[in-house]
């Protein structure tokens, strides 16, 4: 495998990471806080739909966004009010927003576009386009350096460079700042925070919304950004993948910058069949490529965690003593 | 002493739960410009308004029931099971090697032979996210949601490649030979000068799954075993005291969950299709966690649960047929339905208690003050 090829495969995975990065981080937050999220893939989707939708409509890929976060935080609302207000099963409240979100987009999209559960697609301003970073071309020429600057660093869409930075900004809030201790601290042990005379309730919703507008920054780049449009179940489990990074990661902010540049990575590599018959001499069946970011996040659950130990109180309402 | 009757509980909270998502849904459908009311009326007319619609709806119902049973019996020993997708996918495989590959003389012996490769496919399905649940740790929910994705794939290849018949272009098996016909309402009900269910593919795998609901009732309140899962189920630590070994009924309980979920594919795979196709189950495994939850995981609940959501999947296919409202508004339906009856069960369930508890007060009171008098 030459550096071009090379370059060219961790580009896509830098691409196909970064939606994986959002969920992994917005999942965290929830998490952190005690609040088990299923329900990424659904936020997502419906993030990705409206983003798209409005996108479409308006001309203006940012209006766009700020539609599919819009979407992404209704859906957490939902989550929020079932699970912290109504103490119900977060499990199943998540389920419940997966399915929800896969059949409203589809049936909204139909009767909007009449396309068959698709968006029309997004050309020109209605998508995320790539960034030229300075001095990319005339460094190009530059040996190993600048085709590593031009192909890998610079090019990519606005959100992947807010997605990169994201992770630095998780480290700062959750472990520099009082809210970030206050957020791990309830997710660990709500009573203590309650007895403390910080609002549990409103901590949770707080991660929980936090949650949402990066799950709508992920669906809003899968539909405007990685692809031009929306097509149905376009999440494709990336939620469920963003989750099982999360466990790799114990749901800290730098290792999941590690975990899903992984996943992104078997993503990229299930995208290039050619290679992989360059590289171990015979062919693999597409459909068994297809299945390998599955397998492989059964196989690092099951093996290569080592002891992940989830935030203490996670999945369990919180009932404030009388 | 329970703050409501027992009554109110199985019956009045399922069922404002479910006036609530049937509210939701006809806002939906208002939405997108159609009229809810006329919606209404065509799902009736087409999903029980003839023996052909009832064929549909009973058809789809009996899916359901074993996907409900699948899903209730890991909830009571506390497991999610979101795989029963992925089990029913692995279930068909089974008939379809069982009908393929053996020659069976009757049908009745192709059933049992279709039973029991639908189980066991399905049931190893579910064994192996049971046994990292159990010895590794690794979460149930999300392994049984990348088994989902892997069953889907692992079809596609061999539906493309090795079970594929050679010359044909479909992703499909070929017909099973002829003796593995199962015999379907139309061949039971129809006299000589009426025709009843003509061309519904209900069949005899109906029966089945109410003899299946039956014996899964048996399991869970008659048997040792059942008392070991529901026990587990209500306090791991109190089982594990009782020496309950976790592990064993994690094992046990997923197993047959996987089974039954598997079990699917003698009603769609064997019974309707006669070869095993693509995208076979439709959902029926994730339908089968609202069935489940609606239900109240008991199996005379669930059975219930399955002819409603049959109601529901054959009326939502007859509005995607005569108007403008796609079938999925089915999986919104199911969503709200999960929603209400699993989610938000307490916000129906709170102002319920209240009632009845100020209504018992109310009535302690006055019954005190005819003593005093």
């Amino acid at each position: 495998m030459d550096l071009m090829t090379l370059l060219q495969l961790l580009d896509s995975t830098v691409r196909l990471a970064t939606p994986l990065l959002l969920a992994c981080i917005a999942g965290l937050y929830s998490e952190r806080a005690g609040i088990f999220d299923i329900g990424l893939e659904g936020k997502m989707l419906a993030a990705a739909f409206l983003s798209a939708a409005i996108a479409y409509t308006t001309g203006n890929v940012w209006v766009g966004l700020l539609a599919g976060i819009g979407a992404s935080l209704l859906l957490s609302a939902i989550h929020g009010v079932a699970s912290i207000t109504f103490r119900g099963n977060q499990l199943i409240s998540g389920v419940a927003i997966n399915f929800l979100a896969a059949g409203l987009t589809v049936v909204i999209a139909q009767s909007w576009f009449g396309q068959g559960g698709r968006t029309p697609q997004l050309a020109g301003a209605a998508r995320f386009n790539p960034i030229t970073l300075p001095f990319a071309d005339a460094l190009r020429d530059v040996p190993i350096l600048g085709p590593i600057y031009y192909e890998l660093i610079s090019g990519h869409t606005a959100l992947v460079y807010i997605a990169l930075l994201i992770v630095p900004v998780t480290w700062w809030v959750l472990y520099a700042t009082r809210f970030g201790l206050r957020l791990r601290a309830v997710g660990e042990n709500p009573a203590a925070v309650d007895t403390a005379g910080v609002s549990v309730v409103g901590l949770r919703f707080a991660a929980v919304a936090i949650c949402g507008v990066l799950c709508g920054l992920a669906g809003a780049y899968l539909a405007t950004a990685l692809q031009a449009g929306f097509t149905k179940d376009m999440s494709a489990g990336r939620g469920y993948i963003a989750l099982a990074a999360l466990i790799f990661a114990k749901w800290k902010p730098w290792p999941a910058l590690g975990a899903t540049m992984l996943f992104g990575f078997l993503q990229a590599l299930a995208l290039r069949p050619d290679l992989i018959q360059r590289t171990l001499g015979f062919s693999v069946q597409t459909q068994l490529l297809d299945a390998l970011p599955y397998i492989l996040t059964v196989v690092i659950l099951a093996g290569f965690v080592g002891k992940a130990i989830p935030p203490k109180a996670g999945g369990e309402p919180y009932v404030k003593e009388r | 002493m329970d703050a409501m009757p027992k009554w109110a509980d199985v019956v009045l909270i399922p069922v404002i739960s479910l006036v609530l998502a049937a509210l939701l849904s006809a806002l939906v459908i208002l939405a997108i410009g159609e009229n809810p009311w006329e919606a209404l009326k065509l799902m009736v007319d087409g999903a029980i308004g003839s023996t052909y619609g009832w064929g549909y709806t009973l058809y789809y119902a009996t899916n359901f029931i074993f996907t409900g049973l699948a899903v209730a019996i890991a909830f009571h020993a506390r497991m999610f099971n979101i795989g029963g997708e992925g089990q029913a996918v692995l279930g068909g495989l089974g008939v379809a090697l069982v009908c393929l590959y053996i020659p069976w003389p009757h049908w009745s012996l192709a059933l049992l032979g279709g039973t029991l490769g639908a189980a066991l496919f399905g049931a190893a399905w579910a064994v192996i996210p049971a046994y990292l649940q159990a010895k590794r740790g690794s979460h149930i929910v999300i392994t049984t949601i990348m088994f989902n994705f892997i069953a889907a794939a692992l079809l596609n290849y061999l539906l493309v490649g090795a079970l594929k018949p050679a010359g044909s272009m479909e992703p499909s098996t070929g017909k099973f030979p002829e003796p593995t016909h199962l015999p379907s309402f139309q061949d039971m009900f129809s006299t000589a000068d009426t025709v009843m269910f003509r061309g519904a593919p209900a069949n005899i795998t109906f029966f089945v799954a109410i003899a299946a609901c039956i014996a899964v009732w048996a399991l869970i309140w008659r048997t040792r075993l059942g008392y070991e899962i529901r026990a587990f189920g209500h306090s791991e630590s109190a089982a594990k005291y009782a020496g309950i070994s976790p592990t064993k009924i994690i094992m046990i309980s997923m197993t047959i969950s996987g089974a039954l979920a598997g079990m699917m594919a003698i009603n769609n795979v064997m019974g309707e299709a006669e070869r095993l196709v693509l995208n076979a189950v439709e959902g029926a495994g994730f339908i089968g966690i609202a069935v489940a939850l609606m239900g109240r995981s008991h199996p005379f609940g669930v059975f219930l649960a399955a002819i409603l959501f049959g109601f529901l999947y054959q009326g939502g296919a007859e509005l995607a047929l005569w108007t403008s409202i796609p079938r999925e508004l089915i999986v919104v339906i199911q969503a709200l339905v999960i929603l209400f009856t699993g989610a938000l069960d307490n916000m129906v369930r709170m102002p319920l208690e209240s009632f009845f508890l100020s209504r018992r007060r109310a009535a302690q009171r006055k019954s005190k003050l005819t003593a005093a008098e």
